[in-house]
């Protein structure tokens, strides 16, 4: 893939083997052993039934990861992404439940609403120059407390639209093809991904992404408007927030408003399995989709052992360390 | 509409907390419950509400964001101690940690109910709650009878550290291991929220093709129950713990066998005249088992469930 950087920083392109597509190699392959090994020890792991689970269960973390990766490539952080997620859920609850309008109403003025509250993040950091983990702990707790006024704290349903459940848990793929079950809502994180991932190698934005993270002032000495595309970025990973708020409600059928916090340490671990720089400048979206199966399969086959919840996250925060261990090496050797 | 009205209570309820201390000299006791979200709460809150009318005195209902929130809810507690009210309900997170605190109390001469969860010290007057290790034992009886009294089962438990998550799971197992020899537990898991009990019971239906029965120990436990059965169409049995909206139309539609309700209205009200007993110079017994209720397709519209159950 062509990462341009617009800085001067020495170029990270040496013929095939870029620091980029090692580091996606590495966690390729561990994504590889993981399967092999939960495919060895743990009984029934290997059924195509237990991989729409996987895949399932990556969905929303997957996509909070991609919104998440925009702005730790810019060489910021999104702290918000969880509860905002819970807020847009609740957005598209109000809009479909409580004014009873039809989907698509639903759908597009969740995306906006949470592109809106994201450019608020992003404003506060571009405009008011305050340090992007303060500025997304404080969004944090505003989308988390809103989520919860707005709902008068109790969990909205859609059973007057029972269209809304198809969004992540029907599958259109079987009508086409029957016998493949891949539920909608694994459709919907492959395109955010291609999406993302076409937005950041082959538009303005994503040049400006980069540029940002690498070498911000060098950046605004070229004259980019760097104060608008930080507002955009955040915008950006805020209107995909929508998309996980109308995942998860679409799958439990109902705006959980108490829900959310702690999905976006899930989201930037993904980000970080993946190979993306919490330093900023470096990151591919399908590292980061490769970040969260990894995530996903160790949770699905440590459940499937039987391993208790406790070690489960021990473990995973030990997957965490070392992913970021061979980006510090592989850094090293580039 | 109702939302609003909601939202309207919710802000009344706000600024009689801020007024609290203006008109100390009416009787006045603050409630803090363990979390405000769940509607198991709002429930409690609406018992706590109209007997406090009732009995003339004036309360305030408030409850950390989440539930596993310890220190929070301490902060709350010594801010409504230090208001000197005339009696405190406290349902305490952890039923060790905050006893400290609870002894601050204790000496200011105020009076103490706990409920739902119980404190592990003689400084409450009394407890008001279900009897969680019963009541998840009638759980299990539902399920073994719905299974034949044989086969696998699992269980999902909302968390390992407080007071109801431990009870219901050790009541659940208890049960089995005391009266049902030939089922066997092959899998106890934990599970905080909706989406990650889903997912949760999604790899134990993997793991256990021969499983029969789940039993998930709390309402987002039980959403999470619902959905994993309707995603995979597993047919086993379902057995749940509440109440809301999803988990009484899974059980209203057969998705799950049917669920057990505590009685949230009942535990507010019992907070409260308990309190208000307490002023009257009245003893009062250790606890007061509030009851709880097995629910099913084919009772659960019996004005007595029904009173019970909310959305």
């Amino acid at each position: 893939m062509t990462e341009t950087t617009l800085a001067p920083a020495a170029p990270e392109k040496t013929g095939f083997l870029t620091v980029a597509t090692l580091q996606k190699a590495v966690a390729f392959v561990v994504l590889i052993l993981l399967l092999g090994f939960f495919s060895l020890f743990a009984p029934n792991f290997a059924q195509w039934s237990n991989m729409v689970n996987i895949m399932q269960a990556t969905a929303v973390n997957g996509v909070l990861g991609v919104a998440v990766t925009f702005v730790i490539i810019s060489a910021g952080i999104d702290l918000s992404v969880g509860t905002m997620m819970t807020l847009t859920a609740v957005i598209a609850g109000l809009i479909l439940t409580n004014a009873g309008l039809p989907l698509p109403f639903g759908v597009v003025g969740a995306m906006l609403f949470g592109g809106f509250m994201g450019a608020i993040s992003g404003a506060c950091i571009a405009k008011l120059k305050i340090p992007p983990f303060i500025a997304t702990l404080g969004m944090m707790q505003i989308a988390r407390g809103l989520a919860l006024v707005f709902s008068g704290a109790k969990p909205i349903y859609f059973n007057d639209t029972p269209s809304y459940y198809y969004i992540s848990s029907g599958s259109v793929i079987t009508r086409l093809i029957p016998g493949l079950e891949v539920p909608n809502g694994v459709l919907v994180m492959f395109g955010v991904a291609i999406a993302a991932a076409v937005i950041l190698n082959r538009s303005i934005l994503g040049r400006y992404i980069f540029a940002l993270g690498s070498n911000e002032e060098a950046a605004r000495l070229s004259g980019v408007n760097v104060d608008m595309w930080k507002i955009v970025t955040y915008g950006l990973s805020g209107l995909i927030c929508g998309v996980g708020g109308l995942l998860i409600s679409s799958r439990l059928n109902s705006a959980q408003p108490a829900l959310g916090l702690g999905y976006e340490l899930d989201a930037i671990a993904a980000a970080v399995i993946g190979g993306t720089s919490l330093s900023g400048g470096r990151g591919t979206i399908l590292g980061t989709i490769i970040g969260a199966f990894i995530m996903s399969v160790l949770t699905n086959g440590l459940r499937v052992m039987g391993v208790q919840e406790e070690w489960k996250i021990v473990i995973t925060g030990i997957i965490i360390i070392a992913a970021v261990y061979v980006d510090t090496v592989l850094r090293k050797k580039a | 509409m109702k939302k609003t009205l909601i939202a309207s209570v919710v802000a009344l309820a706000s600024t009689t907390m801020l007024c609290a201390p203006a008109m100390a000299q009416e009787t006045y006791f603050p409630i803090i419950a363990k979390g405000f979200s769940h509607q198991f709460w709002q429930a409690v809150k609406l018992g706590a509400e109209s007997a406090a009318e009732r009995n003339g005195v004036s309360i305030t209902f408030e409850g950390p964001n989440t539930e596993a929130e310890i220190d929070k809810q301490t902060d709350i507690l010594n801010a409504a101690i230090a208001k000197k009210p005339q009696g405190l309900g406290f349902a305490a997170l952890d039923s060790q940690a905050q006893v400290p605190a609870l002894q601050k109390a204790a000496d200011a001469g105020i009076p103490i109910v706990a409920f739902d969860s119980g404190v592990e010290s003689d400084l409450p007057l009394t407890t008001c709650t279900t009897d969680n290790m019963a009541a998840a034992a009638a759980g299990a009886d539902g399920l073994a009878k719905a299974i034949g009294e044989e086969g696998e089962v699992a269980a999902v438990i909302h968390d390992q550290t407080s007071a109801t998550g431990i009870g219901r799971r050790d009541g659940f197992l208890n049960r089995l291991a005391e009266a049902y020899p030939n089922i066997t537990v092959v899998d106890v898991q934990y599970a905080n929220d909706a989406l990650k009990a889903t997912e949760t019971i999604k790899a134990i239906l993997q793991a256990h093709p021969n499983l029969k029965g789940i039993f998930a120990s709390n309402e987002g436990a039980a959403i999470g129950l619902a959905v994993a059965l309707k995603e995979t169409g597993s047919g086993i049995v379902g057995v749940g713990f509440d109440s809301g909206k999803t988990q009484k139309d899974a059980v209203r539609a057969g998705e799950l066998l049917g669920s057990i309700t505590q009685n949230p209205v009942g535990i507010g009200e019992c907070v409260v005249d308990s309190l208000a007993k307490a002023l009257a110079g009245e003893t009062l017994p250790t606890t007061i088992d509030t009851g709880f209720y097995w629910y099913d397709a084919t009772n659960m519209d019996s004005p007595e469930i029904a009173a019970v159950l909310y959305d």
